[in-house]
């Protein structure tokens, strides 16, 4: 993965000690309550419903073992022994005092990590997808562009008080695992037919109040330009982007408000004067990013043990099911990524503790060349297990209570922190998924349900990603009562689309027994092989309506 | 006379900011050095060309640098308006009059700034400062060098990192 250089590393320590700074002029008063609020969001700091968050960026998802216990190390000494994975690929801290977090930011610093545009109206994290550099279906891998955008948007002078926040996701696979066509900028590698790698541009997708999927404005962008051609884009947006309404503030609707071909017009006639420039990249560059990336010291093997994993699997059914949902295929023989499950039963989706996070890191060490990979849906990737090796990996797993063999099964859900943290919530979203997952304890009725996305949110500004769930629950508010809306028939992968809501909402209680006849018209509608989602859009809603709003009887 | 800081040091102010106006064709235009808004250049060009060593303008930060484009480069003083400092379109207006429009005079940023900003305002290619009226301006200056180096291309430095990477 990538190494800071010196010159990363002064930038950093630059930033820490002018936070520093800032920290102690708001504490003495000198510093305006309405001035340190986006200083100290653009260093990742929120002040939530019961104490500060701090949300540290994870690039791209890539984490080393040693990041792992430095975290493991900041959760116990000025947290509350554990931190929670985001839907962004990051990590939050829910109980920092307020006083420390220069110290703690010191202290990521020395292992290359910060809270840089974590949050605030500026350029935040760039997300990818979690099977990058190892998916068997990958055409580039997108982590060198990654790690260019990210040195590229950090401390831009230009962009660092847009309208709004700015999200940009790159994939460089065909089957989109990044959602890349629900950010504001979508990003998708490609090899064009004389070979040469660039991108397709997507822009002004979002979730939140307004949910929009992307539209193509550049169907192959040539690698070199990637950043004047992002910086077009951005002074397009920063210029014409809606201040006056932050509900309004964010480029999906400045792309709605002048339509797609008009706002691309825009941007290719500002990039017409910055195309060439200084910023166009150079193949050293690229070189340079790509070598932090390498091809990993694998060992030669073949699938020999496919047999001994078979022979496994059937001695230990559980294992077996484990091998059937949480390991997944790696593009080099004789290896295997292992999704590490962060959502057993009881346990708020995506928190982990400092005992586990040094657990994951030495199950990183010793059988993943030292890395794993954070995902959207709040999990954690071992991506380069030897096949020969699952069956210790599962042990070790299951010792720290991460085997749970539940991945992309509904109670794999995605899930905001909701009205237990969060101070934008409406409604909690964490009790939500533990009813569910306690509806659907059992695990061969879940692996027969298959592939079903169940995504949450507390309120309607989206981090559970509500609107790309196949099943999509809305935390809303009604005269100071908590209730629950449903969507159905998004999903966010390639084949992007949006939820439609189902009806009226309903109160907590009930949540678990909707989605039990939702998920009784599917089995009772499926035909082979069809997923939830295939379902829904073959029959369409209103079977799934009428059962649901059945009059008893 | 007011305090300012220009070239990364504090000095007097000598120009007078004049208020936008809805009158531009007929609003007295005082004899000393003078900011005038967009509006009133715009009207008065002709007029106004003969004492253009002591006349500047202002952009509001919805006025963007094409609108002064390439004239800017006669006038020896520009000034971008920031109404809130959360309002950061004057950063490209700024980037574009110094890359695009040629201008090399003073420019200057007015308004709601806060120190805060001041690294990525020269950044982009201001070299003066108005800030709100009560800042400490001698702790101000600190914060030229709040970052020891950058990774982006902009007005002070040409060059990406990446171009400059050992």
């Amino acid at each position: 993965m990538y190494q800071y250089d010196e010159y990363d590393h002064r930038i950093i320590r630059d930033r820490v000690a002018q936070f520093r700074g800032q920290t102690e002029r708001y504490l003495a008063g000198e510093l305006k309550d309405e001035e340190f609020l986006p200083l100290r969001l653009q260093n990742g700091l929120y002040i939530q419903r019961l104490a500060p968050m701090l949300r540290i960026n994870v690039p791209y998802g890539m984490l080393s073992s040693t990041q792992l216990r430095k975290l493991a190390h900041i959760a116990r000494t000025y947290d509350k022994g554990y931190c929670h994975i985001t839907t962004r690929q990051n990590v939050q801290f829910n109980w920092p005092e307020l006083e420390e977090v220069p110290e703690i930011l010191a202290e990521l610093a020395e292992v290359e990590m910060h809270g840089i545009q974590s949050s605030g109206s500026c350029i935040r994290n760039v997300t990818s997808d979690q099977f990058a550099g190892i998916a068997s279906d990958e055409v580039v891998d997108p982590r060198p562009y990654c790690e260019i955008i990210r040195q590229w948007s950090t401390f831009h002078p230009e962009f660092a008080f847009l309208p709004r926040k700015f999200k940009i996701a790159v994939t460089g696979s065909d089957n989109d695992r990044a959602a890349v066509q629900v950010h504001d900028i979508g990003l998708q590698v490609v090899r064009s037919d004389a070979g040469d790698t660039g991108f397709r541009v997507f822009v002004g997708g979002g979730l939140g109040r307004t949910p929009v999927i992307g539209s193509l404005i550049r169907d192959f962008l040539p690698e070199a330009h990637l950043l004047s051609y992002l910086e077009a884009i951005l002074r397009v947006y920063n210029q014409l982007g809606r201040r006056d309404n932050k509900y309004k503030a964010r480029i999906k609707i400045l792309v709605k408000a002048l339509g797609a071909e008009a706002f691309g017009a825009k941007v290719e006639a500002e990039f017409a004067h910055l195309q060439d420039g200084p910023i166009t990249l150079t193949g050293e560059e690229i070189g340079r990013a790509q070598r932090f990336f390498p091809t990993l010291p694998y060992q030669s093997l073949d699938n020999a043990a496919d047999a001994l994993l078979q022979q496994q699997a059937a001695e230990a059914p559980a294992f077996g099911k484990w091998l059937t949902r949480n390991v997944g295929e790696h593009r080099q023989p004789g290896y295997a990524t292992v999704t590490l499950s962060l959502k057993p039963t009881g346990v708020a989706p995506g928190d982990l503790t400092d005992g586990q996070l040094e657990a994951i890191a030495d199950l990183a060490d010793q059988y993943s060349f030292g890395e794993v990979r954070t995902t959207h849906e709040q999990n954690i990737v071992l991506g380069e297990v030897e096949k020969s090796k699952l069956f210790d990996v599962w042990q070790a797993a299951r010792a720290q209570g991460f085997a749970t063999p539940n991945i992309g099964t509904l109670n794999d859900m995605i899930c905001c922190p909701g009205g237990d943290f969060c101070s934008l919530a409406n409604a909690k979203s964490i009790p939500i998924a533990e009813s569910i997952q306690r509806q659907f304890d059992d695990l061969d009725y879940l692996y027969d349900l298959g592939d079903l996305d169940l995504n949450i949110s507390g309120c309607m500004n989206a981090c559970g990603h509500h609107h790309v769930g196949h099943i999509g629950i809305l935390g809303v508010d009604k005269k100071g009562e908590e209730f629950y809306q449903i969507q159905l028939g998004g999903n966010a992968g390639t084949d992007v689309s949006l939820g439609s809501v189902l009806g009226p909402a309903f109160g907590a209680e009930e949540i678990p027994s909707v989605i039990q006849k939702l998920v009784d018209i599917y089995v009772d509608k499926r035909v082979e092989g069809e997923r939830f989602i295939d379902t829904y859009r073959r029959v369409g809603v209103d079977p799934f309506k009428e059962k649901v709003y059945a009059k008893a009887d | 006379m007011p305090k300012l800081i220009k070239d990364k040091a504090i000095a007097d102010n000598s120009w007078l900011l004049m208020e936008a106006t809805d009158a531009p064709e007929t609003v007295e235009v005082p004899a000393d050095a003078v900011i005038v808004p967009l509006n009133v250049w715009l009207a008065r060009k002709q007029e106004l060309a003969g004492r253009i060593a002591t006349l500047g303008v202002w952009l509001n930060s919805d006025q963007f640098a094409d609108q002064l484009g390439e004239e800017a480069q006669q006038l020896p003083l520009v000034a971008v308006n920031f109404p809130g400092f959360m309002d950061g379109r004057g950063f490209s207006t700024a980037r574009l009059l110094r890359e695009r429009y040629g201008f090399t005079g003073e420019l200057r940023a007015v308004g709601s700034i806060i120190r805060d900003q001041l690294f990525f305002l020269q950044r982009c290619g201001f070299n003066s400062f108005d800030l709100p009226e009560g800042a400490d301006l001698e702790a101000a200056l600190n914060s030229f060098s709040d970052f020891s180096e950058t990774y982006q291309a902009a007005v002070d430095q040409p060059l990406p990192l990446f171009r400059r990477r050992a």
